[in-house]
């Protein structure tokens, strides 16, 4: 008998696992078809759950025989508070759901909008969008990678991540003010002018990450150790993926070539050169293979942007929409009516209903906006990725031992704001 | 009926064909049309659409409390082909307490999308293997998501005691 349970034997001498005799050589390990089953709690305060999410596990030995994920803990009724506010200021709620991935959620919804307002965006202001949108893209995979590696062992990856994730977010400081809740993208351009000096510093953090990607992947790529954690752990076969609403980098790591920013191009995705990396090995390695490739594409499209950013304005020509300059708003009487209107009273969007989508870091984003005609929205859904994809949480632990259900959710890349909006 | 700009529409003209009563309106949104179908024959649809028409994804599913107006509800199905690159958006109008068919059994994604519904709308779904809330702890009383559904407030007043 092991000191601990011995422990507890003396503790509590009707304990289940202290009265079973452990000379018996099936005290340790599986044992399929029969014997006693535990049911086991998992969070909802667990670190590998990075965030609020309950699974409960029923197992048998250490293999895990079902898994329920419960949700919700993180509940904060945000599609019910876009219902009380203006349009422009649904824009900070959006900020709240995917913590990771901001600026996704702010192009998503202002995308959305705009298509019910029918805006013409300036390519300034497009150009700008796709660049900060692949810079979140990169910071959100190296918080995934970092917590990951984590998970499963690799202390160090995670300093390495944060580090290169710092300098993205003083990046986003600089354009916004704000490193995480940035709220840039508005509906018809941007918040604020790009400052003075930004090619030169997104240049720079696209040269460090384009090296430090590298490193990170060999760091990891041929350990020994991450290969026997994630090569052929965590599969489901893509059948079953797309029944259970699963998304983005798990669909492209079983091969399904599907990416919404090729598809169904939006903020003109289509002038950009970049591939879509796939798999088909359906494993944890496979996700982490596709998401460190998606990562070097977005520094790819990072610097193409930077290099071919169109000259113009970064805001839509629509005054009725869009707030006025600040020193036009102080010189010119029009200027100053519609900054005054748009603040009290917002704007009307014509009635109507409208579903967009784009690519965020982890899957299918998309909004669901019904007007009713006024300043207000009537309804906003948010098909959130992560809803979708941990739902197969529970098909994807069937059978599998306790320790790779680790980095099977870790593969997942669920933020749990993004699951309990 | 399909009006004629349809009748070569991807989505609804196959249904049109197999299913003819199943299409009861036909909106025009700005990212396309929309199909009101019946919502006795929404598994039907479903399954026709899957099977069919490769629509492999079930994207989510929602709804939209139009209180008071009646018939009070449109629930709204956002389906997805990977296949031919093609969304489709299905809607229903319900009435208050209307039990509607699950569509679990056509796509297993609509057992959370419809879970969610039932818990902020207060829609039942026929057929539906685990019906419980998810959003909201299982005692909660009230659907947040519907209009009549205060946003602000305490249940209980702290201050006439």
């Amino acid at each position: 008998m092991r000191e601990d349970e011995a422990r507890v034997a003396s503790l509590d001498p009707e304990h289940e696992l202290a009265v079973e005799d452990p000379s018996r050589s099936e005290f340790i390990g599986a044992r399929p078809g029969g014997g006693r089953r535990m049911t086991l709690n998992m969070g909802p305060q667990h670190p590998s759950t990075h965030g609020v999410l309950r699974v409960v596990v029923e197992l048998d030995g250490e293999t895990i025989i079902s898994a329920r994920p419960e949700i919700g803990f993180l509940h904060t009724g945000i599609e019910k508070q876009f219902e009380g506010r203006k349009y422009a200021q649904g824009t900070p709620l959006t900020d709240r759901v995917d913590y990771l991935s901001n600026l996704n959620n702010n192009l998503c919804f202002a995308l959305a909008v705009e298509k019910l307002l029918k805006l013409e965006i300036p390519p300034k202001a497009q150009w700008m969008r796709v660049m900060l949108c692949e810079l979140q893209r990169v910071s959100s995979h190296l918080v995934w990678l970092g917590t990951h590696a984590l998970d499963i062992g690799a202390m160090s990856v995670y300093f390495y991540c944060m580090r290169e994730r710092e300098e993205i977010l003083k990046i986003f400081e600089l354009f916004s003010g704000q490193r995480m809740m940035t709220s840039y993208i508005r509906i018809g351009g941007l918040a604020l002018e790009p400052p003075r000096g930004w090619d030169r510093r997104v240049r720079a953090v696209a040269d460090r990450l384009a090296s430090g990607i590298d490193e990170y992947y060999n760091l990891l790529a041929n350990n020994p150790i991450w290969c026997n954690r994630t090569k052929g752990v965590g599969g489901l076969p893509l059948e079953l993926m797309l029944d259970l609403g699963v998304t983005g980098p798990l669909l492209r790591a079983a091969g399904m070539n599907y990416d919404a920013r090729k598809a169904c191009p939006h903020t003109s995705y289509e002038k950009f050169e970049f591939s879509v990396p796939t798999r088909t090995a359906n494993d944890v390695y496979a996700r982490f293979e596709v998401r460190m490739e998606e990562m070097r594409q977005s520094v790819k499209i990072v610097r193409q942007a930077v290099e071919g950013m169109p000259e113009g304005t970064w805001k839509a020509d629509a005054p009725h929409v869009v707030l006025p300059d600040r020193e036009k708003m102080k010189t010119q009487m029009e200027s100053l009516i519609y900054h005054f209107k748009l603040v009290t009273e917002g704007f009307r969007v014509p009635a109507g209903t409208v579903y967009q989508t784009v690519e965020s870091p982890r899957g299918e984003l998309g909004y669901y906006i019904v007007s009713d005609g006024t300043a207000n929205p009537h309804r906003v859904y948010m098909r959130t990725p992560s809803f979708g994809n941990l739902q197969s949480l529970g098909a994807m632990l069937e059978g599998v031992l306790i320790a790779d259900s680790i980095a099977s959710m870790g593969s997942m890349d669920f933020v749990l704001g993004d699951v309990d909006r | 009926m399909l009006p004629e700009s349809l009748e070569n529409d991807v989505v609804a003209a196959p249904i049109a064909r197999a299913l003819p009563n199943a299409i009861i309106d036909v909106k025009q949104e700005v990212d396309g049309p929309v199909f009101y179908i019946d919502p006795t024959q929404i598994v039907a649809v479903c399954t026709y659409l899957k099977e069919q028409s490769n629509f492999e994804q079930l994207a989510g599913i929602t709804a939209v409390d139009w209180w008071p107006s009646v018939p009070r509800f449109e629930i709204v199905y956002l389906l997805h082909s990977y296949s031919q690159n093609q969304r489709a958006r299905l809607m229903l109008r319900v009435a208050e307490g209307e039990e509607v068919d699950t569509v679990c059994g056509v796509w297993r994604s609509a057992n959370w999308y419809e879970r969610e519904v039932f818990d902020l709308f207060g829609i039942p779904f026929r057929n539906h293997p685990n019906l419980e809330r998810i959003m909201m702890p299982a005692d909660w009383e009230g659907h947040p998501l519907r209009k009549d559904y205060p946003v602000h407030g305490h249940k209980y007043s702290y201050q006439d005691e």
